[in-house]
């Protein structure tokens, strides 16, 4: 997903110089080829993420097209004041960019799990909230961000979900698989635990439909409902804390529609830090997001 | 040629009567920065009350955006909007927010607050305007007591490192912070040391003596950022106010605005029409 992004943001930058990457001392080797093609589109701001951030901002301010790259939470929660007062406030075209959403750097402890995010992210007035699902989704999403401007937020992680190829609208639910005892929403890379839960489950007769919200906001509120009112059964996924996320934003939805549903439930990770490290998988596992888990909570709910 | 002594007496009266009509703070931050703008506004930066985003205008950042009230009598008094404008700070409604904020009002570039902002905008203010090839340059005032913020020298080093001589700090170098005494808090010293160590020319100016002001900002240096560190006195103009760390907070109320008003030559106690 990351070299999808950085094809995509190569591309724009031939194309237009005011595109301008400040980057936070991260990215060894994937970023060689567009520090070379163009130094004069490029910084280094070192391991300063509150100052990378307001350069992207002045430079925003200047006529820049700016964005931040680093890894995890540095590029948001480091930083979340010039997010919110420089970025936000003056809706500077910054795009920030971190690599690791969720469990991608599961082994390196709890400094590193991106799971809160998503909630942060989108509490800021303004902030356009974007987790793609696939590469190729990331290399779409990258270029809409672009023709749409900053601020935006751009989670991306080491997830290939697989997904059939097909048209990503920014902003557009995208239904990746058709059912109508369930529905699941899912967003980022995790969208691959959700096809196999669905696809176990279809062995057992239970039609479950997968909805990608790779754009959690501005949300696609009617797309949410009709989804979820077609279904009746709505579940949701993320590799995130199941408060203020892709959770939160469907269960607001839901309600302020007044959508009278047969079960709601929302798969994450609850009000604790995960008390131990592992890979992507087995955290997924650990914290019941993994596809085996998942078919067990909607068989559950549909089965009871 | 606007006569900047004049303009900074104006700032400082405006600063007064705001604060004490508004019942805002920081009456004593406005009065230390008033030369400062007055020199600045007066002359030095290029703008165009006509254009306020006219590209090729100089930016300026006031990072102490406690401050605002000065930066918003200036800009009444150059014309980006009308004087009037200034009797609604902060009141409902109001654009004029205690902290210097740009929404709605011509000429602010940029809204801060929160103490540590500002610099890290204007580097990269002035990085991106160097990447394009513009002439423009940026200023942006500094609190000392700012200086305590990290992301302050963040934005020092990358400045240093960059070489963006079109870029001058100025800092507020009053001594006194919110409640009490900059040394006593977190001394600074040795501050131009530590400047020149990030990469800056730093020059020592009397920060309410017009002519040093205007020469330490007509001589930016060649090849890389340059440091201003101005020495003011907070609550510069009025005398029970000078120096005081109580006039951080305090508002200029009744026979204080009075006797505050009247050292700067205006006597408010006179009915209108005497």
């Amino acid at each position: 997903m990351r070299e999808a992004f950085v094809r995509a943001l190569t591309e724009l930058a031939a194309d237009d110089e005011r595109v301008l990457l400040v980057n936070g001392d991260l990215g060894f080797g994937v970023l060689t080829d567009f520090i070379q093609r163009f130094p004069n589109q490029y910084v280094n701001a070192g391991i300063a993420e509150q100052n990378m951030t307001a350069i992207a901002c002045g430079s925003a301010m200047t006529g820049a097209r700016a964005y931040t790259y680093s890894i995890g939470n540095f590029p948001t929660l480091r930083c979340l004041e010039q997010l919110r007062n420089d970025v936000c406030y003056h809706h500077s075209d910054v795009t920030v960019v971190a690599v690791g959403g969720g469990f991608s750097y599961g082994q390196l402890g709890v400094s590193h799990f991106a799971t809160e995010d998503l909630a942060i992210m989108r509490a800021l007035p303004g902030m356009t909230v974007v987790a793609p699902s696939d590469p190729w989704q990331a290399y779409e999403l990258t270029r809409q961000l672009y023709a749409r401007g900053g601020p935006a937020y751009l989670r991306i992680d080491k997830g290939a979900a697989g997904a059939r190829k097909g048209e990503v609208q920014l902003g557009k639910v995208r239904e990746v698989r058709s059912g109508f005892d369930a529905v699941l929403f899912t967003t980022g890379g995790i969208l691959s635990e959700g096809l196999a839960a669905a696809e176990a489950l279809a062995g057992e007769g239970i039609g479950v439909r997968i909805v990608d919200v790779h754009t959690i906001k501005p949300l696609d509120v009617e797309g949410v409902l009709e989804a979820a009112g077609q279904c009746g059964r709505v579940f949701t996924l993320e590799e995130h804390v199941v408060s203020g996320g892709l959770g939160g934003a469907v269960a607001e939805a839901c309600a302020e529609a007044a959508l009278s549903l047969r079960s709601f439930r929302r798969m994450g990770l609850g009000d604790a830090f995960p008390d131990a490290v592992g890979d992507q998988a087995y955290l997924r596992r650990r914290h019941n997001l993994d596809a085996a888990s998942v078919a067990s909570t909607i068989r559950g709910a549909i089965v009871h | 040629m606007i006569d900047t002594g004049e303009l900074a007496l104006r700032l400082r009266r405006h600063v007064v009567s705001m604060c004490s009509r508004g019942g805002s703070s920081h009456v004593g931050s406005g009065l230390s920065i008033a030369d400062i703008i007055a020199v600045l506004y007066g002359g030095v930066l290029r703008v165009d009350p006509a254009r306020p985003d006219w590209n090729g205008r100089d930016r300026f950042v006031l990072s102490k955006g406690h401050a605002g009230a000065c930066v918003y009598a200036a800009l009444a008094e150059r014309g980006f909007f009308d004087s009037s404008v200034l009797e609604t700070h902060y009141s409902n409604g109001s654009n004029l927010s205690g902290h210097v904020s740009h929404k709605g009002v011509p000429g602010v570039e940029v809204s801060t607050g929160s103490l540590g902002h500002g610099l890290g905008i204007g580097t990269g203010m002035a990085f991106n305007l160097k990447r394009m090839g513009g002439k423009q340059r940026v200023f942006v005032v500094l609190g000392d007591g700012e200086c305590d913020e990290g992301s302050v020298w963040e934005a020092a080093l990358f400045a240093g490192h960059q070489n963006l001589e079109n870029l001058c700090v100025i800092i507020d170098y009053n001594k006194l912070q919110s409640i009490g005494r900059v040394s006593d808090t977190l001394n600074l010293e040795p501050f131009a040391a530590k400047w020149r160590a990030f990469g800056w020319r730093v020059s020592r100016v009397d920060g309410h003596d017009h002519d040093d002001l205007r020469s330490a900002f007509s001589e930016l240096s060649a090849n890389c950022p340059t440091c201003v560190i101005a020495d003011t006195v907070k609550g510069r103009g009025v005398s029970f106010m000078e120096n005081e760390v109580l006039w951080h907070y305090r508002v200029p109320k009744g026979d204080e605005y009075i006797a505050a008003m009247l050292e700067l030559g205006v006597d408010v106690a006179l009915p209108a029409n005497a």
